[in-house]
């Protein structure tokens, strides 16, 4: 369905049965959009829906494989005329594309300086059109501050300015609140509502539900690389959009079947009063043999609370004890002898030395045990390796095999190795399956089952519910609090509906008491 | 959770408050800008005390004279990091240049190629071939997108090997008179290879600040995806930097084999650590994207003036590079003390 039919009017936008592949992955099999001018329009969907490939493609990055944008009925401008796409589009990322060192006012007039003569320009000139720039969109940022020192929502209006400025009347706003708190959403969405008076169009991604009722009037929903529906959001309410979002089924089976820990199971973690930039009076306790899922959208703080307990991310303040003793935060290897292992967010980043081989990246955690004085044994090794190589399933040729040749499954089945090799007694595992086949994803989850079974104490962060699945209870982070805690048996409807913000209100009392 | 966010009040203005803390933001930056002075000031009194001479017309003079050669490859070095990139070749122009251009002026007896070509053509020559270097340098960064380190690394002993081998290791000396006139005409009793860095520190610092193509530099130094987004042509700009910086350098070696009198076959050797010592000392950052002129001079200036002092102080010469390295270390320390932030 397409909204200009029942309004009449011409949209601004108009992408239509967009497919983009990378290699053998499908990015995008049925893109479509259709924005009106002057409206906020939500774009929404799961993570790997095709969001940010759509967004690709309509603001010019890359070329769709197949299917046509239009703005405003004519065709988009070649790929490699900047200045034309400028004129019509910009979005504004969740990282910045301003120079940091630059000021604010230099920042909007990169490359195309006012009134330059032979390329020399004044810089009163400069300053005085950013200060009316900024005047006329009543912009409240000064044009001569350091562009690095500008907080995330000033930084934002720079950049809305900056497109503004080259003539853009479309602005796509990727995911802006995921690093703002209350406040500034608030009046971010005060903002939107008067550019959008004069005449401005948004289309605005966002995990969370509620920001979309709030600011938009129409909404496109995306799941599995597809275009689902669009509809205005007073013909779409929150039931059918989370269900537009999680597809139709709903799964109950194995979470159900989880019997739990015994109420006297000990208690290894125990977290307190932890509070940092991140997230804010967070408590946890995880028993021995227990699996306890972390939910939450992108900036909900769940990544850098895992990340306090492997000590990569610092908490301001608040405590932890593993095993009655106190756990010490910002040092990794300190929690690495406290008995914390741990699969890293991102196992391109932070997981794998990608020049060693599968031997040495398995136990790069455990070298201090291989032998004496640092020397490491290399048969030892080779032992130890060869053994984790066969508890773990991982399809290699052996331990010298170099960990670049390994398919993404087997790689990450060597950092879930890892993890284990120091037997921990907490088990601290991000994103554990992100981007690996099905079959590995199962071979690491039943990992999940048997670290439960040797009485680990497990902390599991992802996005995907079939992790959350295997845990005994999950909770719900939401801007940096814990505002829902499910245990086992929970539906796919009420989970996503909480990490998105919507009707979180009820399970949050029950939430708070259960935990801590 | 869905109250909270209930539609808003207008907008709260950022107040006067905020304002006034950008503006003493913008104080403070200049002023860190000027940090390197008032230890150049300190210099120039220390200096004036332990000797009689230090502050005297001649040795005044004698310090620019000996700075700006290494000015110039300064000036030279840093349009490069400001670019975000490296070029540690730069110090092997600074040899191969002149002496290329030597080579082609003297007689075969004199150890030349024997071409005799005249001294105006060997000149224009000399710049020739450190634009032509220049540009074999960017285009191997730019252009193939080989790292700028190792390549310019690789660069430097070819260069010097490449240099070694034409002049068989011997120093040129007997060229014409034009070689060595930057050291030895003067203006206002001021050599003109000093006028000529200053010239070039004050057209290239106008560049930075007020053109275009300078702010391209801070864009694509900064943030290449920004510069990219602005429609600045990231590549043109990093390889035209190069060719500039091999040119500069070339002048560089000029000035150097004019006050040296001749050109030896080491000219310019070890010089690019003393270069990059200067421009992060006057506050050129590794990573790119920031420093101005200005510091760069006066990090110049500054191992200039210490240079001096040692050799009045007459260290025994055997000393002299270690306490001058020593003078680097804490040179380097208080630049990261008094402008506050990391030298990344």
């Amino acid at each position: 369905m397409s909204t200009s039919d029942t309004t009449g009017q011409r949209p601004l936008v108009e992408a239509a049965g967009i497919v983009k592949r990378y290699g053998p992955t499908v990015a995008l099999q049925d893109g479509r959009l259709t924005v009106l001018p002057g409206e906020s329009h939500a774009l929404v969907g799961r993570n790997g829906a095709g969001k940010s490939t759509l967004v690709r493609m309509l603001t010019g990055l890359e070329a769709p494989d197949a299917g046509t944008v239009l703005f405003d009925g004519e065709p988009a401008p070649p790929l490699g005329d900047r200045d034309a796409w400028r004129q019509k589009v910009a979005c504004v990322y969740q990282h910045p594309t301003v120079v940091p060192e630059l000021t604010v006012a230099e920042n909007l007039f990169i490359n195309r300086q006012p009134s330059s003569r032979h390329g020399f320009f004044s810089w009163r000139t400069l300053r005085g059109e950013a200060a009316r720039l900024l005047d006329t969109w009543d912009i409240r940022v000064d044009p001569e501050a350091r562009t690095a020192d500008l907080k995330v929502e000033d930084r934002q209006m720079l950049e809305i300015a900056r497109a503004l400025s080259a003539g853009a009347r479309f602005i796509i706003l990727d995911e802006p609140t995921a690093q703002l708190d209350n406040r500034e959403i608030e009046r971010l969405f005060a903002r939107m509502r008067a550019f959008q008076q004069s005449g401005v169009t948004f289309l605005f991604i966002s995990h969370h539900l509620q920001e979309v009722y709030e600011v938009c009037q129409a909404v496109t929903v995306l799941r599995d690389a597809r275009w689902i529906t669009t509809a205005p959001v007073a013909e779409l309410d929150r039931p059918a959009l989370v269900e537009a979002m999680a597809g139709g089924l709903v799964t109950r089976e194995e979470s159900a079947a989880r019997a739990g820990v015994p109420d006297d199971a000990p208690v290894l973690l125990k977290a307190r009063d932890l509070t940092s930039d991140a997230y804010q009076d967070v408590d946890l306790t995880i028993h021995r043999g227990e699996v306890v899922g972390l939910a939450g959208s992108s900036g909900s703080g769940k990544i850098q609370l895992a990340e306090s307990f492997t000590g990569l991310y610092r908490p301001t303040s608040g405590a932890a004890t593993l095993q009655g003793s106190p756990l010490p935060f910002g040092d990794v290897t300190a929690a690495l002898h406290a008995g914390v292992g741990w699969v890293p967010r991102d196992r391109h980043e932070q997981g794998l030395v990608k020049g060693l081989t599968v031997g040495d990246n398995a136990t790069l955690s455990v070298l201090d045990r291989l032998g004496r004085r640092g020397f490491v044994g290399t048969e030892r090794r080779r032992s130890v390796a060869s053994d984790l190589i066969e508890r773990l399933d991982i399809h290699a040729e052996g331990p010298d095999q170099p960990v670049s040749d390994l398919s993404g499954g087997n790689a990450q089945k060597v950092v879930m190795a890892r993890a284990l090799a120091s037997d921990p007694r907490l088990l601290v595992l991000i994103n554990p399956t992100a981007g690996v086949d099905v079959k590995s994803k199962e071979s690491l989850l039943r990992r999940v089952d048997s670290a439960r079974e040797d009485g680990t104490a497990v902390l599991v962060v992802s996005d995907e519910l079939d992790d959350l699945r295997r845990c005994d209870r999950v909770l719900v982070l939401f801007h940096g609090r814990v505002v829902a805690e499910y245990p086992g048996g929970w539906s796919d409807h009420e989970l996503i509906a909480s990490i998105e913000g919507v009707a979180a209100g009820h399970t949050h009392s029950q939430g708070a008491e259960h935990d801590g | 959770m869905a109250d909270t966010k209930a539609p808003s009040a207008p907008n709260p203005a950022p107040g006067r408050a905020g304002r006034e803390g950008a503006a003493r933001s913008v104080l403070l930056r200049k002023a860190r800008e000027l940090s390197l002075v008032p230890a150049l000031l300190v210099l120039l009194i220390l200096g004036s005390f332990l000797n009689d001479a230090f502050f005297t017309e001649t040795n005044l003079i004698s310090i620019l004279s000996a700075s700006a050669s290494l000015a110039m490859v300064v000036l030279a070095e840093s349009l490069v990091l400001i670019s975000g990139k490296f070029d540690l070749s730069l110090e092997s122009v600074v040899g191969i240049a002149p002496a290329f251009g030597a080579l082609l002026v003297l007689p075969a007896t004199g150890a030349g190629f024997g071409t005799e070509l005249p001294t105006g053509v060997a000149m224009l020559a000399i710049l020739v071939v450190g634009a032509l270097l220049g540009t074999f340098n960017g285009l191997l960064v730019v252009k193939l997108q080989l790292n700028a380190f190792i390549v310019t690394l690789a660069m430097l002993i070819v260069l010097r090997g490449l240099l070694v081998g034409a002049t068989k290791g011997k120093t040129l000396f007997d060229m014409p008179d034009a070689f060595f006139s930057l050291a030895t005409t003067t203006f206002l009793r001021i050599p003109l290879s000093v006028w000529l860095a200053a010239i070039a520190f004050v057209v290239a610092g106008v560049m930075l600040r007020y053109h275009r193509w300078g702010r391209s530099l801070y864009a694509v130094g900064g943030n290449v995806e920004a510069a990219r987004a602005a429609g600045i042509r990231v590549d043109r700009v990093r390889l035209a930097v190069y060719v500039v910086a091999g040119v500069l350098a070339s002048v560089g070696g000029i000035m150097y084999t004019g006050y040296v009198g001749a050109i030896g076959a080491n000219q310019g050797q070890n010089m690019i650590f003393t270069v990059f010592a200067a421009a992060v000392i006057g506050g050129i950052s590794l990573d790119g994207g920031k420093g101005t002129m200005f510091g760069a001079v006066t990090g110049v200036l500054l191992l200039g003036v210490v240079n001096n002092m040692l050799q009045l102080a007459q260290v025994p010469a055997h000393w002299i590079q270690a306490i001058y390295g020593g003078i680097i270390l804490l040179a380097l320390v208080i630049a990261r003390v008094t402008t506050g932030r990391a030298q990344d």
